[in-house]
């Protein structure tokens, strides 16, 4: 299993949402959250006082699948939250140990 | 405004002595009160109140940190509060009534209005012939509100309230109370033909002055440079910019003290100039700073209230719309990059915007004054009277230096006796938990 944890421009989450429906992921969790990279952050000015704001509003998305689904859904995401501009985001992919369903008690592959 | 009336009513009084004299004596030449004049001065002195509470007040409000926006709204309303009272008990007797001595007339009116003490139901003010005297002292009353109001712009984040409420007290008594007098109620500026409709230095200039004089002396605000400053909060600026707006109709408008052409022409004058002032600020930033902000806007529109006030009953639309456009781009310049270069913290651009632009108001009043638009002026341009221009100088030039003597005076001596700054350390924490014991935001 996989956790992957992807940061993506906040006006990309509906279509990379509907991407992700389309390849099978049954739920995901996003955030709202702030952040840089190489974008850097940005400029406001207020009456010529420039004011550097550091961290800028991104989307955390984060996926439990199982292993042969996420190649799938790393490319879905890829692709959609795509613009070609400097601060498109990242995914991260890491190894899932063990996942439970608290209603039922399921666990792991069933659980997801 | 007064300045009309002055003439007017002395005009008027002639007029009615030489018809009683030449018919029957049984008349007295008691002054007539139209009700049309009145119901319009009742609705400009609420309008005026509005750009304070909560005109100015929100617009201030929303351009502070949110740690100051409380303290800055109760600035507002305590100058508010204040000079009401200060004004019921000696302002207006001091400002618009007429000292016996014509001498000491020329800088400062009397004291038979003390305590508004012969202000009956039907009394009248020579200055203000058709209107209840409650009424013209209410209308007055409004302008000596927001004027010293709007030095808080320039001491934002940093003053003590106490300190700040000493100050409104005695600026009011002691530079606007004889700069209206010499200018409205009688004084030698007004005697020598200076023209400012509706307090283009009385006002704007005045209070611009001291917001520069007050900035200097208290200093800057601590992180200024390194720190972000951003305002909290624009949509209450933009509220408060617009409710300026709106009630500046009473300001300019109703400085006719009179429901006339003369006000009718000065409030088509006040739209026109502070659209074009709002359009010229934005597009000499969208030029140089590449976006047009919002903040950029209404400082724009603020600009044209101002500079076209002097102008107001005295210039045609297209003179409107000159002073308007100019006034935009001057007051962009003056609080963005001037302010820049010289490093002075006017926190909020009081003098940039109401400072330079009632200069730059008065000046241009002299340059496009109508004689066809009102009797009272002539101008530059239209009517060849470039005399009229030294006159503003004059104008001008006498508010600045009166004013800043006189600011700086009276902060030195409450900075003696009680302080006017913070503690650095109330100052970092935020003045609304520290000051006021309540804060906005959580």
């Amino acid at each position: 299993m996989k956790l992957i944890t992807a940061i993506i421009k906040p006006f990309r989450l509906d279509d990379v949402r509907e991407a992700l429906s389309a390849t099978g992921v049954q739920g995901m969790t996003v955030t709202e959250v702030k952040g840089y990279g190489r974008q850097k952050g940005h400029t406001e000015i207020y009456r010529g006082a420039e004011y550097a704001v550091s961290f800028l509003p991104k989307i955390k998305i984060e996926i439990a699948v199982k292993s042969e689904m996420a190649d799938a859904v790393i490319e879905a995401i890829a692709s959609k939250a795509k613009t070609g501009q400097i601060g498109d985001g990242k995914i991260f992919v890491t190894p899932l140990e063990a996942v439970l369903r608290i209603r039922t008690g399921e666990t792991d592959g069933d659980a997801l | 405004m007064t300045l009309d009336w002055k003439k007017l009513g002395a005009g008027l009084a002639i007029a009615v002595g030489a018809t009683v004299a030449a018919s029957a004596p049984a008349f007295a030449a008691a002054p007539k009160i139209d009700s049309g004049d009145t119901a319009w001065m009742l609705t400009s002195s609420a309008l005026v109140l509005m750009m304070t509470i909560p005109g100015l007040a929100l617009f201030y409000g929303g351009m502070v940190r949110k740690k100051n926006v409380l303290a800055t709204l109760a600035q507002s309303f305590g100058a508010t509060c204040i000079i009401t009272v200060l004004w019921m008990i000696v302002g207006y007797s001091v400002a618009f009534t007429t000292n016996a001595d014509s001498a000491t007339n020329q800088f400062i009116g009397s004291f038979d209005q003390f305590m508004l003490g012969k202000m009956g139901l039907n009394s009248v003010n020579p200055l203000a012939a058709t209107i209840p005297e409650s009424v013209y002292m209410f209308f007055q009353m409004t302008f000596a509100i927001i004027t010293p109001a709007l030095i808080a712009g320039a001491l934002a984040d940093r003053m003590k309230f106490s300190a700040f409420m000493w100050f409104m007290s005695l600026w009011l008594l002691l530079v606007y109370c004889p700069i209206a007098h010499w200018v409205w109620g009688g004084g030698w500026l007004g005697a020598m033909g200076a023209l400012d409709y509706a307090g283009g230095t009385v006002v704007h200039l005045n209070a611009g002055t001291a917001a520069l004089v007050t900035c200097l002396v208290l200093g800057k605000r601590v992180g200024l440079g390194t720190e972000n400053m951003a305002p909290h909060n624009l949509v209450l600026s933009v509220i408060g910019a617009s409710l300026l707006w709106v009630g500046w109709f009473g300001f300019n408008a109703g400085s006719a003290v009179t429901a006339n052409v003369n006000a009718g022409m000065a409030a088509a004058a006040t739209q026109i100039a502070t659209a074009a002032a709002a359009l010229g600020w934005m597009f000499v930033e969208w030029i140089i700073a590449k976006k047009p902000s919002v903040l950029g806007m209404i400082s724009g529109a603020v600009a044209g209230l101002v500079a076209i006030t002097p102008a107001s009953g005295f210039v045609d639309a297209q003179g409107a719309l000159i002073i308007g456009f100019a006034a935009g781009i001057v007051c962009y310049f003056s609080a963005v990059w001037v302010k820049k270069w010289i490093g002075y913290d006017d926190a909020l651009d009081a003098w940039g915007v109401h400072g330079v632009g009632g200069a730059l108001g008065a000046m241009l009043t002299g340059a496009l004054a109508k004689n066809s638009i009102n009797s009272l002026g002539k101008g530059w341009i239209f009517d060849g009277n470039g005399h009229q221009m030294l006159i503003q100088f004059y104008d001008v030039a006498g508010t600045f230096v009166y004013c800043a003597i006189g600011t700086f005076i009276i902060l030195k001596v409450i900075d003696l006796v009680i302080g006017l700054r913070v503690s650095r350390e109330v100052e970092v924490e935020g003045l609304d938990i520290n000051l006021h014991g309540e804060t906005v935001h959580g």
